[in-house]
């Protein structure tokens, strides 16, 4: 190459499309008042809510106002182990961060006494045998591995209850 | 009093998986460009610039309006960002007409774009939080369970769903600027295509994509450009809580309101017949019938009926997504936009092979984030 | 309300009410939602109103400060939009959210708006996160901190002759010293000058009092229209607000000075009148000097009363916060005509004017 100057060696090599620039960003996260309550819950395997001042729901997990009265929420309150499968899907697509064997069920769970559902995985039971209104139980995990976290729920598995009528739950879908 | 605002020049780029033949600032450009020499206008007629995009993490860059105030020509002048989540490019253009409408300026270019492919979507959308509930499922897994909440309050046939994948596919091909082209998109191909989220199949969900949309909206006294002015005839903007106690995310209130007052403006009163075309927000196949009920086209429970009826194909009476929609470009941030500028492109006669003849009024509509955010507006090619 | 040529007279818009947290170096007992909450009550509270007197609502924040996207979605929580609202978000400081409200209250057909932000400095670290403001390719790759961007304004500040040490040292020792009487404030101190220039330096030509601290606060306020503003609050009436932005390239930019304040404060009309007051988004104590300059204010206006962003500097909430602390100057009698500043991007890249007025 010893014949040709830079400029035309550089123009050879084409256009540059990518530039790797990797980021790494660490955060302190705060949970805040209300979340604080919800994870001391899960460290002793109990769900706890809060019910809203103004309009009497209950949230799980509170972030610490009533999102439709925008109220401070401050009344705890225990809710049951057990729910109410209100609707899901099945994931059959693996992606990046999930350790779960595909295909796995996703679903909505309304806890008993509780006004929103959340987010849950349900376990124990074949993808293909799911049901809107099935009851459900919480698993936790081990006494000695209780912590602040999500992580403490290992997920949910049906219970052995007849099914949930739909009328009582059709409002929280 | 508000003054009447105008689409006078649209832009898009090529949307694909990667476009790895611009930068960000490259892509936006492409846009832009098209949207001024639409206009008949150069950088230097523009009174002041809104940008939209979804979240700064997707590219890395945050804030990137600073960065991109040069390539946008907006050195000198006002320079505006949005970020309502995915309705977001339906929100920057309403930013934008209401800096026309409030006759603070003559002429606003506004921009909305994602370069999807320049990180990693997925990581950017669930960033690990230490005590929040981890992600199960992805972005399909958060809308999966409400469409089946649909299918069983409806009594929707699951085919419904692929009808709609393929309708919009088709109507793709009509489109150059269109992510995805599946010459031979049929209902088996749909079927066959992998289970994700069920009931949501591959060929049911939109695709990620690279792209950037642009508009150059003009007051009454500075209209110029290659079309007839698409006129504003009505723009709403409406969000609720997230979640909240018996929320209805398959018919979300903020929806129906949006909708009812940006027909109080355009004085509609019975959409299916007074409206020519709607481009509509459909990541996910079966978002069409639920929209259709949210935005007043039928009676509830009826909207798998008018997509199952032909109605809102190419051909029917009110053609919806005739650009191809979501479900065949999704570059988030300009997604909106694509649906305000398509129906823009309809009611100014240029939309070329995805045309719909005689399109005069026409319904751009966009939402976000788990469907509590909606941005919409009504065009029309008479002036207001 | 003057009328210059070629600029119309805006709709008056009054600043009906302003409240802001205590600025706080780490708030970490509450969430963003906790932290809002009680501004929110209060920016109604004193004016006696609810939500349900609002007709919009814009929000401003960025995800990168919090670390996750969408923090401004359930941010909203705080508010309780039931039911629905016609609502924005502007990826911008707060006083750009107040500059959308304003536009849609210019049409006349709402009178009442609420504006509010958050900035959580403390979770990330700045000199990290504010590198990806910069040029993806080619500056951000190379991690500047802000510190270094802001010591090189001063360096060239001092270079060509238009401001010393001395003169930083003297603006951070007023300005904590007026922050005493802020009880917001988060940095509030009676140190003399001549005392700030033993500091060591961050980072030449920049000792540790020329900085602004690290803060998180939030802030509130509620702008009136028509018949709302008088029946609200005795008015204090936003005559003009302009908002510019130059290149990105600092290589292309004298840094010396402000064009882009120049003309935002010349389409806000800040010139028009006497100022009394001016609350000044300098985050660096060199800037002020800028701005002053480039707002065209002389040595009879008083300058960040409240302590300005030395004495608390809530990324993404101090610039609404200036205008609401000029509002509150004239709301109480101390001033009549005041000028309100807010900077984004590095080395004040983009800068908002706000002109209020008193009746």
């Amino acid at each position: 190459m010893a014949d040709r100057d830079d400029t035309a060696a550089a123009g050879d090599l084409g256009p540059v499309t990518t530039l790797a620039t990797p980021i790494r960003l660490d955060f302190e996260f705060t949970p805040g008042v209300a979340q604080s309550r919800f994870l001391r819950g899960l460290e002793r395997g109990r769900f706890i809510g809060q019910r809203c001042p103004k309009c009497g729901m209950v949230y799980v997990p509170s972030r610490g106002s009533c999102p439709t009265d925008g109220v401070p929420t401050t009344e705890d309150v225990e809710l049951a182990n057990v729910g109410t499968v209100t609707t899901y899907c099945v994931v059959n697509v693996p992606f990046a961060g999930q350790s779960i064997e595909i295909p796995y069920i996703c679903a909505q769970v309304l806890l008993d006494g509780a006004n929103i559902s959340f987010m849950g995985l349900i376990q124990e039971i074949p993808a293909d045998q799911i049901r809107m209104g099935m009851r459900v139980e919480a698993v936790w995990v081990d006494p000695d591995r209780l912590t602040p976290s999500l992580a403490s729920v290992r997920y949910f598995r049906p219970n052995g209850e007849p099914d949930a009528d739909y009328e009582s739950f059709k409002e929280y879908l | 009093m508000a003054e009447r605002c105008a689409v006078i020049g649209v832009g898009q780029t090529h949307h694909k998986a990667k476009r790895d033949d611009v930068s960000i600032a490259g892509l936006v450009r492409e846009a832009a460009k098209m949207a001024l020499a639409d206009a008949d206008l150069t950088w230097t007629d523009i009174d002041a610039v809104v940008i939209g995009k979804a979240p700064d993490m997707f590219e890395g860059n945050m804030m990137p309006e600073l960065y991109l105030a040069p390539a946008l020509g907006a050195v000198g002048k006002p320079m505006f960002r949005v970020h309502t989540a995915g309705s977001v490019g339906g929100s920057t253009a309403l930013v934008a007409a209401h800096l026309i409408s409030s006759g603070i300026h003559k002429r606003v270019l506004t921009v909305a774009y994602e370069k999807q492919s320049d990180s990693d979507a997925m990581w950017a959308l669930s960033v690990p939080q230490p005590f929040a509930a981890p992600l199960l499922a992805g972005a399909g897994g958060y809308f999966a369970p409400h469409i089946r909440a649909y299918m069983r309050r409806s009594g929707a046939p699951e085919y419904i769903g692929r009808m709609v994948a393929v309708k919009d596919r088709r109507n793709a091909m009509r489109n150059p600027y269109a992510h995805l082209h599946i010459a031979d998109i049929d209902m088996k191909m749909v079927e066959e295509s992998m289970m994700l989220w069920d009931p949501l199949r591959y060929l049911e969900a939109c695709p990620s994509s690279d792209g950037a949309a642009a508009m150059v909206l003009s007051s009454e006294d500075a209209l110029s450009g290659q079309y007839p002015p698409a006129w504003i005839h009505g723009m709403a903007m409406r969000s609720e809580p997230t979640m909240f106690a018996g929320r209805d995310q398959v018919n979300p209130r903020a929806g129906r309101d949006c909708s009812a007052d940006v027909y109080a403006q355009a004085g509609i009163t019975d959409p299916r017949r007074q409206i020519d075309v709607a481009e509509v927000y459909v990541p996910f196949s079966w978002y069409e019938p639920m929209w259709l009920e949210n935005l007043g086209f039928c009676d509830l429970g009826d909207g798998w009926k008018l997509t199952e009826s032909g109605a809102t194909a190419f051909d029917g009476d009110i053609p919806w997504n005739t650009s191809g929609g979501v479900l065949s470009s999704n570059p988030i941030g300009a997604s909106g936009m694509l649906r305000f500028l398509e129906v823009a492109m309809q009611v100014r006669g240029q939309a070329g092979e995805h045309q719909i003849g005689g399109a005069r009024v026409a319904l751009g509509q966009a939402y976000g984030g788990g469907s509590q955010f909606f941005s919409m507006w009504v065009v029309g090619s008479d002036k207001p | 309300m003057s009328a210059v040529a070629g600029r119309r007279t805006p709709r008056p818009v009054s600043i009906a009410s302003f409240a802001q947290a205590r600025n706080v170096r780490r708030d970490d007992e509450h969430n963003e939602v906790e932290m809002l909450m009680p501004v929110v009550a209060e920016v109604f509270g004193t004016i006696g109103i609810t939500k349900d007197d609002i007709d919009f609502i814009c929000s401003g924040s960025t995800d990168y400060l919090i670390g996750g996207p969408f923090s401004f979605v359930t941010a909203l929580d705080a508010v309780g939009v039931w039911p629905p609202k016609s609502e924005s978000h502007v990826e911008m400081d707060g006083a750009w959210a107040l500059y959308e409200a304003w536009v849609l209250l210019q049409e006349g057909e709402i009178d009442a708006a609420l504006v509010y932000c958050f900035g959580r400095s403390s979770p990330g670290n700045l000199n990290e996160i504010l590198a990806l403001q910069l040029d993806p390719y080619y500056v951000a790759p190379l991690w500047p901190d802000p510190v270094s961007l802001a010591a090189l304004q001063a360096r060239a500040l001092i270079d060509a002759g238009k401001a010393t040490e001395a003169d930083f040292a003297a603006i951070a020792s007023r300005s904590r010293r007026d922050a005493l009487d802020n009880p917001k404030a988060q940095v509030a101190n009676d140190i003399p000058a001549e005392k700030l220039l033993e500091d060591e330096y961050i980072v030449s030509p920049l000792r540790r009092h020329a900085l602004p601290p690290i803060t998180d606060g939030v802030a509130a306020i509620v702008l009136a229209a028509g018949d709302k503003a008088r029946q609200w609050s005795k008015p204090v009436w936003i005559t003009g607000l302009d908002h510019r932005i130059e290149t990105h390239s600092l290589g292309a930019r004298d840094l010396t000075s402000s064009p882009s304040t120049a003309r935002a404060a010349e389409g806000a009309g800040v010139s028009d009148g006497p100022i009394d007051v001016a609350e000044i988004h300098a985050p660096f104590a060199h800037q002020e000097i800028i701005l002053k300059e480039a707002l065209g204010l002389d040595e009879t206006v008083v300058v960040n009363p409240s302590g300005g962003p030395l004495a608390a500097n809530p990324l993404m909430s101090a610039g609404l916060i200036r205008i609401g602390e000029a509002a509150t100057r004239i709301s109480s009698g101390r001033a009549h005509r005041a000028v309100a500043h807010a900077t984004s991007g590095p080395c004040l890249q983009q800068n908002l004017v706000c002109v209020l007025e008193g009746e």
